[in-house]
């Protein structure tokens, strides 16, 4: 279990020289065996969050437990090695590091091409065509964004942390991605989206809103919650969920 | 040949013994073997230190090694090699030099070469500089590399320089025919107080010529590079420079670019970029499980990949 104790975090306004709340005292637990999916608009601090717990950011105030642990000191590497996964919003690009290298780096050891071809087909790549690839921008943006996730699956580990892991991926893998949600199924997953197909996978659902006030709970309660928003960004969702059903 | 030699010989030419084909080693400025064929034919100068390597028309996949090794103090060798490369020939050329000083004086190996293509003619050039040694003396090399290009030929350099040289200089001069290629790989990393300056010099003459010049360069320590090129579009072709650096610790690298269209059909391109590892790598590469030093050195060897 994953959980999170009055956590803030705050910037320094570059403008105005002011403290900006960026998360405010946020109590979140996250289950075993369970996929948590985070929604909401830009800015609210999604993506934070998922820094906050790998560990990329140190929280203002507060505390994390990882199974009862308070981790909130730990380093990156040791969140890492604790089977702390994380798959970037936006993968980072690597002048001269091939797709092979970073697969075993992931994987910490050496890995032979049948190794491979299962990290890489389960997000629709062929590894023939890619182990040899740079990590650079000589990949597309969706490439880029899928390697990333089998970086995250070559890995393994017990909480896997995946920003907007279906932006820039196009529809036809949609149902790949959805199959690896559920290979997850036994980890603590928390994925940050905005798509109603990924929302429907989660056993829970967390909203982040922009006055910050979050609220979380059974994906039906938030449903229902969601659907009552007026607010625009939450029209795809609606819209979808009122596609499909009515 | 001692032990020292044969290391040397393995990290600047991957040499383990005495290669076939044709090939000099030259030995603290003297000759210590050689093998001079009929298809690449390898012959002394008689005015100046150095020699004639005369690769002969439609010679191809043939390879010649030219090591130079330098191991002891307070000696300068100065060498003027030429290369003759013979029409639709494509041969490889492995040229490292390899300078190992335990003394106080210093060591130093300018190489003087220039190469001469004859129409359709192909060469990879790989020149490899590293030395070693506790003494206090200085390792130094500053070749200078002149290449001459004729219609239809390519000329591939990738020369290498990763690390324990105190000084270099390097200066590449390259004049490019109608349809000829130079591609230049170039890696440089530097540590300590060493200093390191290279400089080209391309001058595009031929229609449809074509440069491209990557230059990777890490520098560390307190040590410091000077990149500079000056490319000079003289025809209809296209030029393209580009100096990434990554800089550590309070080391510097200063790049300095020209490009010259002289030409109104020349499209020429400079690209450059200096600076430290980029944090989210660090970042991607712990989250993986490595630690930060590790990171580091990964993301740099990739770079020098
Ligand atoms: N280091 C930072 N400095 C200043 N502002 C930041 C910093 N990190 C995040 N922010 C701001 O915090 C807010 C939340 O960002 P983010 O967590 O990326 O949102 P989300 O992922 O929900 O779109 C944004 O307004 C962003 O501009
Ligand atoms: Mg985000």
């Amino acid at each position: 279990m994953l959980e999170l104790k009055d956590i803030s975090y705050s910037v320094r306004d570059e403008v105005h020289g002011k403290r900006q709340a960026i998360l405010d005292h946020v109590n979140l637990t996250f289950d075993d065996a369970a996929i948590s999916v985070i929604t909401g608009p830009n800015g609210s601090g999604k993506s934070t969050l998922i820094k906050i717990l790998m560990g990329f950011e140190k929280p203002t105030t507060g505390r994390i437990l990882f199974n009862g642990e308070d981790i909130t000191a730990l380093s990156v590497t040791e969140r890492a090695r604790k089977g702390f996964t994380i798959a970037f919003q936006q993968p980072v690009r690597f002048k001269g590091i091939t797709v092979k290298k970073l697969l075993e780096i992931a994987c910490g050891k050496k890995m032979d091409t049948e190794g491979m071809c299962d990290c890489l087909s389960s997000v629709g790549l062929c590894a023939r065509n890619y182990i040899d690839r740079t990590v650079d921008g000589t990949l597309s943006g969706g490439e880029l964004k899928r390697i990333e996730l089998a970086t995250a699956i070559a890995k393994g580990g017990d909480v896997y942390l995946l920003d907007e892991p279906e932006a820039g991926i196009d529809l036809w893998s949609f149902e790949d991605l959805v199959k690896i949600f559920d290979r997850l199924r036994d980890k603590t997953v928390i994925i940050v989206s905005h798509q109603q197909r990924i929302l429907d996978t989660a056993d829970k659902i967390v909203l982040f809103d922009n006055d910050k006030l979050i609220s979380a709970g059974r994906k039906e309660e938030m449903f229902e919650k969601l659907s009552q928003r007026p607010a625009l960004c939450w029209r795809n969702i609606k819209e979808n969920e009122y596609g499909q059903n009515g | 040949m001692d032990k020292t030699d044969e290391a040397l010989l393995d990290t600047i030419a991957d040499l383990h013994g005495i290669p076939e084909g044709s090939f000099n080693i030259r030995k603290n400025g003297k000759l210590l073997a050689r093998n001079s064929g009929t298809d690449i034919e390898i012959v002394s100068k008689t005015d100046k230190d150095g020699i004639d390597i005369i690769v002969k028309p439609n010679v191809k996949n043939k390879s010649v090694h030219i090591p130079v090794l330098l191991t002891v103090g307070d000696f300068r060798d100065t060498v003027y090699n030429d290369f003759y490369i013979g029409e639709n020939a494509d041969v490889t050329i492995i040229a490292g030099c390899g300078i190992h000083n335990d003394a106080c004086g210093d060591a130093e190996h300018d190489g003087i070469h220039s190469f001469y293509l004859s129409k359709n003619a192909k060469v990879r050039y790989v020149e490899k500089h590293y030395a070693s040694g506790s003494g206090s003396g200085k390792k130094v090399f500053d070749p200078v590399t002149k290449i001459y290009l004729k219609e239809n030929s390519c000329f591939i350099l990738e020369s290498t320089q990763l690390g324990g040289v105190t000084y270099t200089n390097r200066k590449t001069v390259a004049s490019v025919g109608k349809n000829a290629q130079l591609l230049v790989k170039e890696k440089i990393l530097t540590d300590g107080e060493e200093r390191a300056a290279t400089d080209f010099k391309i001058r595009l003459n031929g229609k449809n010529s074509r440069a491209d010049v990557v230059s990777r360069s890490v520098a560390k320590g307190k040590s410091l590079q000077k990149f500079q090129s000056d490319l000079i579009g003289k025809n209809e072709c296209f030029g393209h420079v580009e100096c990434d650096g990554i800089v550590l610790n309070d080391a510097r690298i200063i790049s300095t670019p020209k490009i010259d269209a002289v030409s109104p059909e020349a499209s020429l391109v400079h690209e450059a970029a200096v600076g430290k590892i980029a944090g989210e790598q660090l970042l991607k590469l712990m989250s993986l499980g490595l630690t930060e030093q590790e990171a580091e050195n990964t993301v740099i060897q990739g770079f020098l990949n």
